[in-house]
């Protein structure tokens, strides 16, 4: 309990150990703390810089999917309306075609119809005259009842 | 414990007053002896001296390694711990010293650390290195350091030499003399007042020097007490034989409170003093 000269030596040895603290503890670690404090500060900003722009990237990308929908949806319905269209103008065609074939076809059928007549005409009148021949055996002229003949022809 | 040791102290007197004599070396007639300088104001307490240097060489070796090895980066355990200390007591600093001083932190963190650990060594096993010391031929081993008034004080006189150099510097010369004289009462500087004012000054004098050298004695007296007492209670249940083991157990429990509270107060009344000593009033 008495005071003596270790009082002396700890005073000094307290001066040693602080200036060596002073000297090459306390600075270096305080400097690793600010700088890794501003580095987490500069993480963080980047961090909410980053959350910012994926909010942006969201919302455009978002506007982007809406609009293609959008797109999406009226090509649709001008497809459908343009197949509606082509349906039908394939019907009308369709039903033109046939009308068209069918009188020509009913044409033809007459052109036909006529052509046998008149052949149907030419070989009755023949064969009317040829009986009237057989029948009245050469007297009578052909030239002389010609108009007899073909007056009979258009009746039949 | 040691009470039937062979070698050791008979009574339970003896073996409390061993465990508090100090080891010591002093000169005496041009020789250097051992353990016999009752008195002597020469002498050196090697024991507390030898636990006080090396406590503060562990402290350098692990802050110093961790300060060398310290990076921004990702921190190792050992790093991260370290920065916690170091973060905590750049805190303190900063809440209770206003002004710029690169002194007063790594002062403070050195007075923390190292006034913990020679507390610390408050809970190892009172008998453990004294009986260690005897084996090896050491007859007196006192291993806390701030068990011995010496060393307190020491270091109390090294904060009570910055206390007024920061005084000096802060507020000059004339700012620590009247510091000193002009307060708590201030002199009348006309009239006839005149006459009573080298009383005042006398009055103010005797009341200012108290306050100023009670700073440095208190700080170490507080600290020496806190921890003697400690480490007397720990002999004291060293001598209780076998009931020495719950109350022991007990007893470090609670001090490892005491150790940790008197080495921040310590460093925290450095601290404000300092702070006073460099702020205006």
């Amino acid at each position: 309990m008495d005071i003596n000269m270790t009082l002396i030596g700890q005073t000094i040895a307290m001066i040693v150990f602080v200036w060596f603290c002073m000297k090459f503890i306390w600075p270096p670690l305080m400097n690793a703390i600010e700088e890794r404090q501003t580095q987490i500060a500069d993480g963080l900003a980047a961090a909410e810089r980053g959350q910012q722009s994926l909010e942006k990237a969201k919302a455009e990308a978002e506007k982007i999917i809406g609009d293609a929908r959008k797109q999406a949806t009226s090509i649709l319905d001008q497809a459908h309306a343009r197949a509606n269209e082509i349906v039908a103008e394939g019907k009308a065609d369709g039903v033109k075609e046939r009308e068209r074939q069918l009188a020509a076809a009913r044409s033809e059928v007459e052109q036909e119809v006529n052509r046998a007549r008149e052949e149907l005409r030419g070989q009755v009148s023949a064969i009317a005259v040829a009986s009237a021949e057989k029948i009245l055996q050469r007297e009578i002229d052909p030239k002389a009842h010609d108009d007899i003949l073909s007056q009979l022809a258009s009746q039949l | 414990m040691a009470t039937e040791g062979g070698h050791g102290p008979a009574t339970s007197g003896e073996y409390i007053s061993h465990h508090l004599q100090n080891l010591q070396v002093c000169r005496v007639e041009g020789e250097w002896v051992w353990n016999q300088c009752a008195g002597n104001p020469y002498a050196i307490n090697v024991d507390s001296m030898f636990f006080s240097i090396l406590l503060g060489v562990i402290f350098a070796w692990i802050f110093g390694s961790a300060a060398r090895k310290a990076s921004a980066g990702k921190p190792g355990k050992m790093q991260a711990f370290v920065e916690l200390v170091v973060d905590f007591i750049d805190s303190s600093v900063k809440d209770t010293f206003h002004g710029t001083s690169k002194l007063i932190a790594p002062l403070a963190l050195t007075i923390f650390v190292w006034v913990f650990f020679m507390n610390l060594m408050d809970l190892i096993p009172v008998d453990w290195l004294p009986e260690l010391g005897l084996l090896l031929g050491v007859p007196y081993l006192k291993v806390v350091p701030t068990t011995d008034v010496n060393i307190t004080f020491g270091m109390s006189i090294a904060v009570f030499c910055l206390i007024i150099f920061y005084t000096v510097k802060n507020k000059g010369v004339t700012g620590f003399i009247s510091e000193l004289t002009l307060h708590p009462i201030a002199p009348p500087t006309k009239g006839l007042g005149l006459i009573a004012a080298p009383l005042i000054i006398a009055f103010n004098f005797i009341l200012e020097s108290v306050a100023l050298l009670a700073k440095p004695l208190s700080l170490s007296l507080r600290l020496f007490g806190n921890m003697f007492a400690g480490e007397l209670i720990f002999i004291l249940i060293a001598i209780l034989g076998i009931w020495q083991l719950p109350l022991h157990f007990a007893w470090a429990v609670f001090h490892i409170l005491i150790v940790t509270l008197q080495a921040f107060i310590f460093m925290m009344l450095t601290i404000v003093y300092l702070s006073l000593a460099s702020e205006e009033h």
